[in-house]
């Protein structure tokens, strides 16, 4: 298989622009004639949805959740980075170029960064003009702050509920169209297959969660915006919900995964109060622009803390390694996130981690707080100092926090070319569900501008290429393509319910968060990472011999839900051991030991791993087979990043 | 802790409901009030039961699905908390908690303690937008708005959709949930074009999902976990009135 970017050809900045002209229309009395299926109903698919609508397209939208405005989109919370450069500080569409693709440590396509970084002027605009309320300044114009180690202000943000705000835009454009019966909302609805009729996707199998109920959809083409596969690990900043079935059930069909050994640690989350924990709450990176992170200088005084037997108030200032600051002058506390999150467990593991379990580093306000005043450091992150004390019990105005990293994002995710197709005709994926532009490392403040970029600015567009060149003829979900993937779905919730071993689903599913996490988390190694392979293999027979599903298909079967969630994750955990062991180098969020520079930061192999690797499904328990795109770099200078 | 749970319990739609009580064991105060459930859904499943169905998922306070009367109270008896912000140490040792759906007409129970709260969307839909289509808007800060407008906007734009006001109201009115987008869109300039039809389009859908008047007890603000603000209401009024005395509306 070669593997075809479709990059267009000319000078970068002119790319996407000669790509629009180049592609191809569909007649606007054609567009009624198509169908077009997104699955998933975040910033990426809503918009999508939404996009697709008012230009014309039969629009079929699915979600998992009871409304279409629960994606988990909604918890982002810092911000959306816009190349406006409305703050006359440098900024520009190469800048957010040159910054993204360094963040992701030179590990993400040059075309299709640059392209995000076009349309992020875009997104701002079409967001206030649907009332989206971002923070503005006394003159009615909008804010901006700096963020997750940009050095320029291009953040633009609505306090600590970006992500809300935006979504409820995308939510209201795609209600308008619901409205106007151009799409057709199916929510409490899981997609558990892809459909392919003479090798192109042409529907999806879904579940009816409430009554259980199998059926098919057919289209012309099926949009997966799913979002990312986090809850891999069990305990992540990720919804309950969040899962990677459908970017999963995709892959086992021929959709391609790349790079799954991408994953970011998030630095700065509540740290884990005991095992009963469901979940990680993250708190807001932009509270690193006024927190300083710090532990004790030395493991006596951390141990002497962490048994109580002195107060934080109790160690003096010389007292306190600000390690951030000390080890990179240039960006401090703001670091990328993958640089913040090795340091804190570095930290750790020499035994000066704070709170009771030495798996946390403080995050302290104290000077921001004599500096500005309680009130405007309140203005700032009042939200998220009340969420703090509502699940800690503590008060972050007298008290630093408590942090710890945490399995925030995936980076990697379904192969797709610049047209964000899959290497199946006709499927596409958007949003955190592709692998596109985030290397091996996502700044700050770019999830939400890639989700609305995929879906208002890029699919609108590829998509109708695809379309214009495939006829309008229907398939049924009479075809056998369909009645084959039904029957498949029918039987393996069959299997599930039939198995009545002793062990629930979420058992299964701790076991292997905590081998993901150990083995394939913040550091990984070779030897690590064949141990997690096997276990995972073990994990995974096991569960198919001893889970417990209780119920039965045809109600509201919660346990079902996750035992198809889960048994998908168990085939994935391996696969990302895989691509983790694949990689022998260091690069943004993957971490691997035996290649660090002498001061523990990743070592790139630029010479042999500059791919991107994109994985074949050749069956549960074979091994995948690789392919390689190579990442060409014409207009950025491979160099070691340094934040010093 | 140790505590003793009566809760609501219905197969489907169709089915008439009962409280059920379960003793539950060794709860830490640290816990969420859905991570105590998820302990007894564990022992539920382990002894063959049927789990107990409840809608949540981001577990932050801020996607809107979880949704449990409380003790008589919508998201239990923190203020302006939702469910799954609401942690066991706001209880003690040895108390009775019964755990009930939302008691709605509009918002029947799909099973247990799931709710389907589908009437919401239709609201929404009914006119809660700005009639653009993605491009060819004007660039961002060409529709300067004032500061303090846009943080009034704001805060009614934080509504999560929950529906903890519905529940809240002895006449399961959803006022508090309507004005909270009609006075977001009524204070934006980018809104003032379809205010008029949004209000008109809004209320009517609001009252053909089977919603209950509003006689001004405050209930919901009281309740809401996001603080929206009950003059929200008199704005929604206040626009109300004057799109009808001055309709336009072709809907």
């Amino acid at each position: 298989m070669i593997l075809d970017s479709k990059i267009p050809e000319g000078p970068l900045a002119e790319k996407w622009d000669k790509h629009k002209f180049n592609v191809k229309l569909v007649n606007p009395a054609n567009k009624r004639k198509y169908d077009v299926i997104v699955v998933g109903t975040g910033l990426a698919g809503a918009s999508a949805a939404a996009t697709l609508g008012e230009l014309g397209y039969n629009v079929k939208a699915f979600c998992f959740q009871d409304s279409p405005r629960r994606a988990h989109s909604i918890a982002a919370q810092g911000g959306i980075n816009a190349a406006k450069n409305y703050q006359n500080d440098g900024d520009s569409v190469f800048r957010l170029f040159y910054d993204t693709i360094k963040g992701g440590d030179y590990r993400a396509r040059e075309a299709n960064v640059y392209r995000l970084a076009q349309v992020s002027v875009d997104i701002i605009d079409q967001c206030v003009a649907q009332g989206v309320p971002f923070a503005r300044e006394y003159g009615g114009l909008l804010a901006n702050r700096s963020f997750g180690g940009a050095q320029v202000s291009r953040t633009f943000y609505a306090r600590g509920q970006t992500g809300q705000q935006l979504l409820l835009g995308a939510y209201s454009a795609l209600n308008r169209q619901i409205a106007y019966g151009k799409v057709k909302m199916y929510p409490r609805t899981e997609m558990l297959d892809l459909v392919m009729v003479d090798g192109k996707a042409r529907g999806i199998v879904v579940r009816n969660l409430i009554t259980g109920k199998i059926e098919s959809h057919s289209a012309h083409a099926v949009v997966l915006a799913t979002g990312g596969y986090g809850n891999v690990f069990f305990l992540s900043t990720n919804a309950m919900g969040s899962n990677a079935t459908a970017a999963w059930r995709a892959h086992k069909k021929g959709a391609l995964f790349a790079n799954p050994c991408f994953t970011q640690i998030h630095p700065t989350c509540i740290p884990v109060s005991g095992d009963y924990q469901s979940k990680l709450t993250l708190m807001s990176e932009s509270l690193r622009n006024d927190g300083r992170v710090w532990v004790p200088k030395t493991v006596e005084i951390a141990q002497r803390l962490r048994k109580g037997e002195i107060r934080v108030s109790d160690i003096k200032e010389e007292d306190r390694d600000y390690y951030l600051e000390r080890k990179y002058p240039a960006f401090g506390n703001l670091v990328p996130r993958d640089v913040a999150s090795r340091n804190a467990k570095l930290m750790c593991d020499e035994g000066r981690g704070v709170g009771a379990s030495g798996l946390a580093v403080f995050l302290d306000f104290a000077d921001a707080i004599k500096r500005e005043g309680q009130p405007a450091i309140a203005a700032k992150y009042g939200n998220l100092f009340d969420m703090y004390a509502k699940i800690t019990d503590e008060n972050p105005y007298e008290n630093p926090m408590r942090i710890y990293p945490a399995v925030h994002y995936t980076m990697g995710g379904l192969w797709v070319d610049y047209n964000l197709m899959t290497n199946i005709p006709g499927l596409y994926a958007t949003g955190e569900c592709n692998f596109s532009d985030h290397g091996a490392n996502r700044l700050g403040a770019s999830a939400l501008m890639q989700g609305l970029a995929d879906g208002y600015f890029v699919i609108p567009y590829t998509i109708g290429d695809y379309l214009a060149q495939n006829p309008t003829t229907k398939v049924t979900t009479d075809h056998p393509a369909f009645k084959e993937a039904e029957q498949a779905v029918i039987a393996k919730n069959n299997q599930l319910l039939s198995i009545n071993g002793t062990r629930t689903v979420d058992d299964f599913h701790k076991a292997l968060g905590l081998l993901m996490w150990d083995y394939c988390g913040m550091a990984r190694n070779a030897e690590g990472l064949k141990f997690a392979k096997q276990e995972i293999r073990k994990l995974r027979d096991e569960f198919w011999r001893d889970v417990k599903v209780t119920g039965v298909n045809e109600e509201l079967n919660i346990t079902l839900e996750k035992a198809n969630r889960v048994a998908d994750f168990l085939e994935l955990g391996e696969l990302m051991v895989d691509d983790a062991l694949n990689r022998n180098e260091s690069c943004g969020g993957h971490f691997r030991e035996e290649y660090q520079t002498p001061e523990n930061e990743a070592l790139r192999d630029d010479e042999n791993y500059a791919y991107v690797a994109a994985w074949e499904f050749t069956g549960v328990g074979n091994e995948p087979v690789l392919h390689k795109e190579d990442l060409k770099f014409e207009n950025v200078k491979l160099t070691q990043r340094s934040y010093k | 802790m140790d505590l003793t749970l009566k809760v609501w319990r219905q197969k489907n739609r169709e089915s008439a409901g009962a409280m059920v009580t379960y003793p539950v064991k060794g709860i830490s105060p640290d816990m969420s009030f859905l991570e105590m459930l998820d302990v007894l859904n564990e022992d539920l499943l382990r002894s063959g039961q049927d789990p107990i169905a409840f809608d949540h998922d981001c577990r932050e306070g801020i996607c809107g699905m979880c949704s449990l009367y409380i003790n008589g109270r919508p998201h239990g008896p923190e203020r302006g908390t939702t469910t799954c912000q609401l942690h066991m140490r706001h209880f003690n040792d040895g108390d009775t908690i019964t755990i009930e759906p939302w008691r709605a007409a509009a918002f029947p129970v799909h099973k247990d303690l799931v709710v389907d709260r589908s009437a919401f969307d239709r609201i929404q839909q009914a006119g809660g937008y700005v009639s653009i289509n993605t491009g060819g808007v004007p660039d961002a800060n060409a529709i300067p708005i004032p500061k303090t407008i846009a943080d009034k906007a704001f805060d009614a734009a934080t509504c999560i959709g929950c529906g903890a006001c519905v529940a809240a109201c002895k006449n399961a009115s959803a006022m508090l949930f309507v004005s909270a987008k009609v006075s977001q869109m009524a204070m934006l300039p980018q809104g003032k074009v379809e205010a008029k039809t949004r209000v008109e389009n809004m209320v009517s859908q609001m009252d053909v999902e089977g919603f209950g008047a509003c006689s001004n007890t405050g209930a919901c603000a009281v309740e809401c976990p996001v603080g929206i603000s009950l003059e929200n209401i008199a704005i929604m009024n206040r626009e109300y009135l004057s799109a009808k005395a001055t309709s336009e509306n072709i809907a």
